[in-house]
């Protein structure tokens, strides 16, 4: 049986080897853009029937995004749904026969983890400052900074290990009943995997919202502040 | 199959089965809980589900992180040698 945590290169273009996931992942980039493109290239005031829909998607996470981190979504909106439509497609794209879902491979959450982790420290400068940010990791008092710089690192490890466990495991299941009867019995499984990779889309914008709100806001005392005025 | 294999694969059997019990009795406490906060409140639905999904999914990573240690145990084994 072929290991979950490696992937082998499918053929090597010049030095580079790639592998199936890169693949399916720059093949999703490019629908997710070319759709995007196509989509964006006539706005109308009076939308049409595919501009609707494009703008139901962004008001709900617009609307997501102010509910949970409280303050205007602009900054955000781009990065978060952006997030949630590729994990979404890429937990999704599993639907296509003979391709795995990119994210049943580690490297792929390894990067979207990173990247979530490197969002976290970009806007919480942004918005407060070197000093301001610096200043999370010693609420509620100085003692508890180890702890909050371990809680930043492992909290990215987490939202690695939990997408990656999450859809390599639906995978993996479908895979084993696959290979014992091949036949109409692997497709409950096939549609719960659909249920778990919409919840683990949704999941992982709302832990990026959360991360990244709770560096934009700082103290809790501050927060409530802001928001009584 | 020698002693290691035997036991990595003992040891990958329970890791999976016991770490699913606590996040398992954790998510019954946890849907039981917000299921009364709904019923009492039903306006508040939406933050209650946001909520609880979330929480959900941190409950969730521990029983992930027994499954990572089970799959490390039989496929990336470091004492197979």
């Amino acid at each position: 049986m072929q290991s979950p945590l490696e992937t082998h290169p499918a053929f090597h273009l010049g030095p580079l080897p790639l592998s199936a996931p890169v693949l399916v992942t720059w093949g999703l980039m490019l629908a997710l853009a070319g759709g995007s493109w196509l989509l964006t290239r006539r706005l109308a005031l009076r939308p049409g029937r595919a501009q609707a829909a494009l703008e139901l998607v962004v008001e709900t996470i617009d609307q997501q995004i102010r509910e949970t981190m409280r303050v205007p979504a602009e900054p955000y909106l781009a990065l978060i749904g952006t997030f949630f439509l590729f994990v979404l497609t890429a937990n999704w794209s599993s639907l296509v026969p003979g391709i795995e879902p990119p994210t049943a491979s580690i490297e792929t959450d390894a990067a979207l983890a990173l990247i979530v982790f490197v969002a976290v420290i970009v806007h919480g400068v942004r918005v407060r400052g070197w000093r301001g940010y610096l200043r999370n990791f010693l609420y509620p008092n100085i003692l508890m900074a180890p702890l909050n710089i371990l809680e930043t690192l492992t909290r990215s490890f987490a939202l690695m290990v939990r997408l990656f466990g999450n859809v390599m495991s639906g995978v993996f299941v479908i895979g084993i009943v696959l290979s014992l009867v091949g036949f109409l019995v692997p497709v409950p499984l096939m549609a719960l995997e659909l249920l778990t990779g919409a919840v683990q889309a949704y999941i992982f914008s709302v832990l990026a919202m959360v991360f990244i709100g709770g560096a934009v806001e700082g103290e809790p005392g501050e927060a409530r502040e802001r928001n009584d005025r | 199959m020698n002693l290691i294999e035997v036991a990595s694969i003992l040891g990958a059997a329970f890791a999976v089965a016991i770490g699913a019990i606590g996040p398992a009795l954790g998510q019954g406490r946890s849907i039981a809980a917000a299921m009364d906060a709904i019923a009492r409140q039903p306006e508040a639905a939406n933050v209650v589900s946001r909520t609880l999904f979330v929480g959900l999914a941190m409950i969730e990573t521990c029983a992930i992180y027994c499954l990572v240690i089970a799959l490390l145990l039989l496929f990336a084994n470091p004492f197979r040698g």
